[in-house]
This record gives structure tokens, sequence and C-alpha cells, in this order.
């Protein structure tokens, strides 16, 4: 990363007659776009910047270089698995004979891509012990609302429409709730133990005929195994709900348990989190949804389906009768389809099955390393990430938001902080597998060191980052009075 | 345990173990109830090296065919400069997360409002959020937004001429959110103006959506639509082809509220359909009803210009389940195709992108017609590049005889019309190929 | 230590009622301005609307957090302050002075069932 800021916008590189592209000659000029109503054409053209192309190319490549990416250094965002994307996912979601398909042509030209779209599939429903996936869906949130959707008219089939009620844990994903709001059903919140795990007797007396079911992570948000799982199961089973395992966490699982397996009946997946895709500075992301036997006919349409023939096999792209409906335009996010499968590939069942005990070392071994320094509120084996309640010493007045920044100036991304809403001063770290113990050493020197700054060098600390492209930024004046379009901010300049 | 992804020696994970006061990985387990655990190993193939993955995907690449390309419908085949595609692939943009960390973000943040500034000028809106998941979403999320605006109405409007992939999708979003979606009749490829007026006059109705070009590819008159959708206080949102509003009357020029559409044709690859970059834009007014995130100018400490996220109150990470929406990714990474794409094309190259696509689409159908054998569904509708025909042929053996050569002939959209695109990606040698495969056939069946 | 004002009713959600004869002045208390930080926005109900006591009317929304304004009594909303809209931040400058809403009360028996000063002191631990 260059700390020098760049901060340029292309429309203030733009000078007129400038050109950034060349056209094929139109052979057919003799029929002329004028000739349409001028009341249907638009009165002025757009104000677009007009760049040559080693312009343009400067101006990204200056922009990108005050960028931090998980290609830049350490970045143990928790819950976001921020692991390293391989470089042959993007050759191959690159690849020409892929890329060049239109979603709607012939579906015997593109039996390729539904045979890699029919393979993630079933590789899906094998690591997470569930019947049947789709790959609509376009991001873990979008995963989280299609599963919904699944349990939703599950119930209806039954003729069972009193089940308006979804329980979601106090220490939920912001998205749970809001999913379920975009759903139309309602939330219930039960509350965590001072353990960290679903208060079970808290669960009990929400349990009744308008539960359409419960949506749990696990591990948590907290970085801790509810192990009273089977239980939770049986129980929310009992009053006639379904379980929804939100696959935000899944990646210390990766090698040690099936969502399926511990009684989940429906679930997503965050490719761009456990299956290497890339984040891309908040997506393209993709939230493939797997569900149990029994619950296949409702997912979303469109359907790949395979055909075992005499002569070899063959794919259809089906809409179910009692699909839930469509969820997105095509397929879902293709190429992100090929990324994760190409990484599933690569892993093969030999490495897949130690991503998650990987992960959960590097996890145990940072906590454990800074325990002294900063507040654990939890003890104990922590799966993929775990939470500090800020610094141990809260003396010296510096919050968990100055350690955040301070980490920048040390060339590390911030750990996720103020989340979970349970402590004050979270600070959610989840170093993932891919993360070397003498990068976890240096990150694991800093933490200690700024602990140090924090009694003996406060100020400095507070007024943190000193040596990134820009310094803290003024977020009330943004949000007061909102500037968010160059037309705007030139008028005001 | 060696392999190129994981860095650990056995010394490592020993002496981190030692650490964590552990001897053995299970260890980190010992929480989990032992008949939870899953002990066989999975039904999944052999690792493969990058030679064996590279040869697994040429391999079923070849089951794929490649064609030249006469199909919209929200999938346009359009040529992306070679730059695009380079700058994507920058590892600082590709491996970053949502830029939450402002101070080592600013790449992010700032192509982000570059986006919002050209969506809000291609649409003429005053706002635009920082992208969606697709078109789809885009126009499910803008009629979830009109029935919050409205507060007590859950009616929503659809017009038959909204490409019927996003008409599905909304129509799903409205039967669980709890809104009922009624429709708007087509005549003659146009939205019924009567039907219209008949439906806004009940007084219950929160939003419109209508299409522009239609799916026939028709560009449509809405003059007077808006100022009747705001005399019943509904919002009139409108879906639209992206590249086209290079040129063609825009939603704000129209008195629409809400812009909503794909960006797929601003230079994103087909992909075999997705990911593609849903847009949004808005009025001042309406801001705070926006899905999505939204990136903001503001100052540092230093009073250095910055951008970072903003108006995050409505988001689903603070609002929960009050949020305006449940989505948390954007499509940022696409975003900034279409950033670079509109960068290097500018008013002109869109300009002249849209002038190629309809001097194509109008000599593909002017050929098609002179056959004899094809007429204009819509005759007397002005159209861009997209547009509707009819054939006294066998649609399914003019798509046949025409795969056979490579070429896709457009999509079957009833059993005797197609529905043909054509862009400045397709040259008139092309176009003429597919019209002798036409006579062809023609020819064969006399 | 935060500002309490004797005289007023308060919420269990932060909310104070400030009644002069038939109407009251609904606003968010000192502490609660202090809890939630720079406030950047307040979205308010219009002039005519019903509010409803225990019921959402609007919200106040910061940098980093929003929150609900429930409403303490029932009624009708007689005026809005407008000088929010442009200065959301005069929240932050004086809670009392600066309220959200006027109502014209409905039932004025709700306020019974609100805190005095001294009791919602009690409440925020102060």
């Amino acid at each position: 990363m260059n700390n020098t800021y760049y901060g340029k916008l292309i429309f203030e590189l733009s000078k007129e007659g400038r050109r950034g592209y060349s056209l094929p000659k139109n052979e057919l000029d003799n029929y002329k776009l004028d000739t349409l109503p001028a009341q249907l054409m638009r009165s002025e053209a757009p104000a677009l910047p007009e760049v040559d192309e080693l312009t343009v190319v400067r101006h990204y490549t200056n922009m990108s270089n005050n960028n931090f990416g998980v290609d830049t250094g350490f970045y143990p965002l928790g819950s976001c698995t921020m692991k390293y994307n391989p470089k042959i996912n993007e050759d191959m979601a690159a690849h020409r004979d892929f890329t060049c398909l239109h979603p709607l042509q012939d579906v015997d030209t593109v039996q390729g891509a539904l045979e890699v779209y029919y393979n993630l599939q079933e590789s899906l429903a094998e690591l997470s012990g569930l019947k049947e996936f789709t790959l609509n869906p376009y991001a873990g949130a979008h995963g989280e609302l299609t599963g919904l959707m699944v349990m939703r008219s599950y119930h209806a089939s039954r003729g069972d429409n009193k089940r308006t009620k979804v329980i979601v844990p106090d220490s939920a994903h912001g998205t749970n709730p809001a999913s379920a709001a975009v759903c139309g059903l309602n939330v219930v919140v039960v509350k965590s133990r001072p353990d960290g795990t679903v208060d079970v007797d808290d669960l009990r007396p929400l349990l009744d005929d308008t539960i359409a079911g419960m949506m749990m992570t696990n591990p948590n948000t907290l970085g801790i195994f509810e192990h009273n799982i089977a239980e939770i199961a049986k129980l929310v089973h009992d009053c006639g709900g379904l379980m929804y395992y939100d696959g935000a966490n899944l990646n210390p699982m990766l090698g040690v348990c099936r969502p399926g397996d511990l009684g989940f009946d429906i679930m997503h997946i965050n490719l761009h989190k456990t299956f290497s895709t890339p984040h891309g500075g908040g997506g393209p992301g993709s939230g493939p949804v797997g569900v149990r036997e029994g619950l296949e006919q409702f997912l979303p349409s469109p359907r790949v389906v395979r055909h075992e023939e005499e002569e070899g096999h063959h794919y259809t792209v089906e809409n179910g009768d009692q699909s839930l409906g469509f969820i997105s335009g095509f397929l879902g996010n293709f190429a992100v389809v090929m990324r994760a499968y190409t990484y599933i590939l690569t892993l093969g069942h030999e490495h897949v099955k130690n991503v998650g005990p990987l992960a959960t070392l590097n996890a145990n071994y940072v906590k454990e390393s800074l325990k002294d320094c900063y507040e654990l509120p939890l003890t104990g084996v922590c799966k993929h990430e775990f939470v500090f309640d800020g610094l141990k010493d809260k003396s010296t007045g510096v919050t968990t938001l100055d350690v955040a920044k301070r980490l920048l100036d040390y060339g590390f991304h911030a750990p996720t902080i103020y989340f979970p809403l349970l402590f004050h001063e979270a600070l959610m770290i989840e170093p993932t597998e891919n993360e070397s113990k003498e990068t976890l050493d240096a990150f694991i020197e800093v933490m200690r060191k700024i602990a140090q700054e924090a009694k003996e060098q406060p100020d400095m600390v507070k007024t943190a980052p000193h040596c990134t492209p820009v310094r803290r930024l003024d977020d009330t004046q943004a949000a007061l009075k909102p500037i968010i379009t160059y037309r705007e901010l030139a008028t005001q300049e | 345990m060696n392999f190129k992804f994981f860095p650990h020696t056995e010394d490592d994970i020993r002496s981190m173990l030692n650490t964590c006061g552990e001897q053995k990985l299970e260890d980190l387990y010992k929480d989990i109830p032992e008949e939870l655990v899953f002990k066989r190993e999975y039904a999944l193939p052999d690792a493969m090296s990058e030679v064996e993955v590279r040869r697994f995907f040429d391999d079923l690449g070849s089951y794929n065919v490649p064609l030249t390309c006469f199909v919209g419908a929200g999938c346009y085949d359009h040529y992306s400069p070679a730059v695009v595609n380079d700058m994507v692939r920058r590892s600082e943009f590709l491996t970053s997360y949502t830029p939450y960390q402002a101070e080592i973000s600013q790449g992010t943040l700032q192509y982000i409002f570059e986006y919002q500034s050209m969506m809000a000028e291609l649409t003429g809106m005053e706002v635009s959020n920082a992208s969606m998941y697709d078109g789809c979403t885009a126009t499910a999320e803008a009629m979830m937004m009109a029935v919050a605006n409205a507060k007590k109405r859950n009616k929503v409007l659809i017009s038959d001429t909204v490409n019927p992939i996003v008409i599905r999708v909304v129509e799903t979003y409205a039967k669980f959110h709890g809104v009922e979606v009624v429709r708007i009749a087509a005549e003659n490829g146009v939205t019924s103006r009567a039907d219209f007026e008949a439906k806004i006059a009940q007084d219950d109705v929160a939003g419109v959506i209508v299409a522009t070009p239609n799916f026939y590819g028709i560009l449509e008159d809405y003059t007077g639509w808006a100022d009747l959708c705001h005399e019943h206080k509904a919002l009139l949102i409108m879906n639209c082809v992206a590249s086209a509003l290079g040129v063609i009357k825009t939603p704000a020029e129209w008195g629409a509220d809400v812009a909503v559409g794909d960006g797929q044709s601003l230079g994103i690859p087909m992909n075999f359909g997705g990911p593609y970059v849903g847009f949004l834009c808005t009025s001042k007014k309406l801001i705070r009803k926006m899905p999505g995130r939204i990136v903001g100018a503001t100052t540092d400490a230093d009073g250095k210009r910055t951008f970072v996220l903003t108006l995050q109150a409505r988001e689903q990470h603070i609002r929960r389940e009050k949020a305006t929406s449940n989505i948390c990714s954007n499509e940022s990474l696409m975003a900034l195709y279409v950033t670079i794409y509109m960068s290097l094309m500018g008013k002109q190259g869109l300009r002249e992108v849209n002038e190629m696509g309809y001097s194509g689409a109008h000599y593909l159908a002017e050929q098609l017609c002179a056959t004899g054998k094809f007429e204009m569904a819509y005759p007397d509708k002005p159209f861009l590049n997209e547009f509707a025909i009819k054939t006294t042929l066998d649609v399914d053996d003019v798509q046949s005889q025409c795969l056979c050569a490579g070429i896709q002939a457009g999509l079957k959209i009833a059993d005797d019309t197609l529905l043909m695109c054509v862009t400045e990606a397709r040259s008139k040698a092309e176009i003429d190929a597919l019209v002798d495969q036409v006579k062809q056939l023609i020819e064969e069946e006399n | 230590m935060s500002k309490i004002i004797e005289g007023l009713c308060y919420s269990e959600s932060h909310e104070y009622v400030k009644v002069e004869g038939e109407f009251g002045y609904i606003g968010i208390t000192d502490y609660a301005q202090h809890e939630l930080g720079n406030v950047v926005y307040v979205d308010m109900p219009e002039v005519d609307d019903e509010v409803t006591a225990g019921e959402e009317f609007g919200a106040v929304e910061s940098v980093k957090a929003a929150s609900d304004l429930v409403s303490p009594v029932s009624g009708t909303v007689v005026e809005v302050n407008e000088a929010l809209e442009d200065e959301p931040g005069l929240i932050n400058k004086d809670a009392f002075e600066n309220w959200i809403i006027k109502v014209q009360l409905s039932d004025k028996s709700e306020l019974e069932g609100l805190m005095d000063a001294a009791a919602y002191k009690a409440m925020i631990g102060e």
C-alpha cells in the first residue's frame, strides 16, 4: 500500500474531446439513431468524464494503491473470513469458454457450465450434510432471505399459516433479523448465557405453534460452539419449527462437523468466506442455500437438474411447481461458482478437512497470546474467532476504536469492532488457516505494543492512525449533509 | 498437513498448541459432543494440481459452445475494453472487504463515489446507492421502498411490458413481504394507459413499475405518468437498460422517483448470468429510504477531502429488523467494472455504442422482413437495439438452423415470435450470416 | 452527569413529555442524547398524524446508532420541530429545549404511568 494519498476523481481529469475507446466503423450508418422521436430521447448527454486510456489506467492504479487487501497484509476481520483468494480461481473464472455464455442461450450449448454448477451443488451438500443446494442467491444475506422463504413455503404447504415468528439469538449477525423482516416474519430474540451460548431456559417458553423456526450460527459470533445444539434443535423441531444455519461461521467446521448432522434443516454458505472467493471490496459474493431431504421442492427456480442417459449424462434448467419462486435473474453469480469449485478441486478431500482445525488453532493461539493485555470475557477454547472486550486496562481512556486505528499504522487491517453488541468494546479477531505463525507473532507483538502505548502515550493512540494515506475521517459531517455525487461535490467546492 | 495454502509446519503446530495448553489439534474441539463430530472422509475428488485444474476446466469448457449472440432480454453482449478486465483484477481492489476502515480503503470508497456519480448522471437522478445484486433484485428493493414510503399502502402496479425475468423476482419478494402486485395490461407492445389510469385511481397504490426500453425493446412514451402517480401519492419506478440511458430519455426526465436496472450492459461480461450489478437511484428526498450502502464525501483530521460509508444508521448491522433492507454486500467489484467502462467510453462512446446497436438492429429487422416470412410484432413502435419479430416459419427450426452455424438467433418469447438484439459487438457480416441461415431454411422448405 | 428537569414526565425508553394544558411536548432526554452521540437525523411524523402511547413515531440517528422514538402518550401531532430538519445537532446542544413533536393529548391519565424526575434519575442510576 502507498501511504501517499492520491485522492483525485476521474471527473477532475476530464478534458473535452479526449477519448478512451475505439469501436469498429459503423458499416450500417444509413440507419440513424436520430430518426427516433426526439421526445423519447434524452435532451442532454450524460456528463461522463472524457479521458484517454493511459489516464484511466494510472488513475485506477493510483487509487488501488490507497487500498488494503488480503494480498497486502494480515486481515483479521472477525466473522468475515478473510482467507487467501487463490490466483488459480481468478484464472478459471476468466476462462473464455465460460465467460462468453449468455444465460439464455440454448441449454445444449452450456453443458460444461451446468456441470460446474451441478458439481458445486453436490460438493456443498456433501460438506454440509444436507440433501440439495441452490447456488442462485447472490450473497449471504440473500441466502438467508431465500432460506427463510423455503421455511415459509414449507409451513404454507402444510396449510400451517400461524407460524409468523422466527427466533434469533441476541448475538446474531444483524442480517438475520433484517432478512426475517424482509421475508415478512417477526423476530423474537433469545438471550445468551454468560458463557455466550443460547440460553435454553430462555428459549423454552418462546416455543409454540407460532414459531416458523430458529436462526443460528454455530460457532456463534463469539466463536463459541453451541454445545447444546442437539437439544435446541430437538426443542425447535418438537414445536414444529425448522432450524436455520447461518453459514457465515462455517470455516472452522470444515473437517469437524456438518450442519446437517447437528440438526439443521436449511442453511446458507458464504462462498466468499469459506470457499475462498474474493470479497471484491464488498461483493460479488454468493450465498448458496442447502436443505435437508423433504424441502428440496421449495428451493428457488431455476434449478439445474442432471439426467443420466445411456451415452452419458445431460443437464437441464428447470422451474419447479412447488418452488418458492425466483430470487435472481438467472443462475446466480456463476463466475463466483467457478472460483469456489476451483478451490474445492484444489484442496480435494485430503486438505479440506484441515481447514477448520488450522483456522481454529490460529485463533486460539492469538487469543492465548494476548489475553493478559486485552479483556477476554469468555475463556476456554474458541473456534475460528474470538472477542476481546477492549484493553484490559481501561483507565487510559483508549477505546477499541483507537486500538483498531493504531493497528492500521502498523500495516495490519483492524479486527471487526463493536460487534457483537453483547460487549461495549468488542474487538473480534479471526485469523484464517492461511496465516503463518510468523504473521501471527508479528500481529501479537504489535497488539502488545499498542497496549503499552495506551498507557504511555494515550493521546497518540487516540489520534491514530498517523501513517495511513488519510487521517481519521469526519463521519458526522458526511451523514449530516450527505454529498454522494460529483455533481453535488463540485457545486460545494 | 503439507499443502500450499497452509503454512503450518509440524513444529509450528506443536508450539502453538503448547501456547494454548493443548496437546493435539483435536483438543481444540473437545467442547463438541463426540456424537456430533464428522468422522468419515468427505466424498470429494482428490486434490488437483494447477495443471490438472486447468485441464479439468478446459475439458468441461469444450462442452460449452460459444455462439454469435443475438439475444438480449436482460443480458447484453457488449464489448468491454481490455483496460476494464485488467484493472478489476488488481488485488488491492479484488481482495479487500467492505471499506469499513476508511483510512486504508480510499481506493474502494473513491470508485464507489465515482460509480454513484456516473449512475446519477446516466439516470438523471440526484442520488445513487453503492450498487445492488442485480437488476431484478434492485427492482424488488424499489418495490419495498415504495411500500415503506407509503406507510399504509401495500399494493404495487407493474406493467406487463417489464421483462418477465424481473417481474417474477418482484412477485417472489412481494409474496413473502406481504405486498400485492397487480399487473398493468400491455396493448400492442406498450403499457395500457387506460388500465394504468383505472388502477391508479383507486388511491391504494404505493408504487408503479414500468420499463424503458421495455421487454420488447420498445421506447414507451410515459408523458404524464409521473404526474398521475404523484397525484395519487404513488412512486413511479422505472426499470431501465443501463447502456441505453446514454441516449434515451432518462427516468428523471420522465419524472420518475426511483430508477433501477441492471448495469451489466456497461462492460460486464455475460458470465452465464452473473455476477452483474443492480443500480438504484432516487431523489434526495428519498435518500434515507434507499436500501444498500452509500459513500459520501467528507474531510479527514487534516482537512483533506476523503470518502466514507455514510447514512449507515439505515442499515441492517445497526437497525436489524427495522433496516431499509437486509442487503449487506453490494456488488462492489462489478460497480468498478461499470465505473471504468464509463470512464473509458464517456458520453461519446456510449452514444456510438447505441448508434451501432440501433443501426444493426434496424438492418437485421429489415433484412428478415424482406424474406417475406417475418414481420415486426409491433410495427409502429420505436425501438433501439432490441425488437420482437413474428415469423410464419417454425421458430424452433429457425433457431436450430442458426445454432448449427454457431448463431443464437434471438430468444423465443411466443410460439411465433423471437426477441432479437444487436449490439456494437455484432458485425454486418454476422448479421448477414444469420439472415443467410434463415434464407437457407426457407429454400429447404420450398 | 445528565441533566434532568423537575416537573416533566419520563418514559423507560428515555423520552420526556412536558405538559402545557392539553398539549404535550415530546423529546428525548439529555441522557439519551448523550448515549447516542452526535445526532445526524431525526425522522419525524407529519402534522395531524396520530401517535399512540408505547408505539413508535419516528427515530433519531447518530452516525453509528439509531434509536426508535416511542411515544409516551397518545394524541394528535399538532406541530413538529422543523428546526431539527436542518440542524438535528440541536438535540445534543439542549435536548429539553429542543423537543421533537407537540401533541394534543387524548388521554391525560396516561401521564400517571410515566416516571417523575426522581424516578427517572434512579432508573438511569445517577
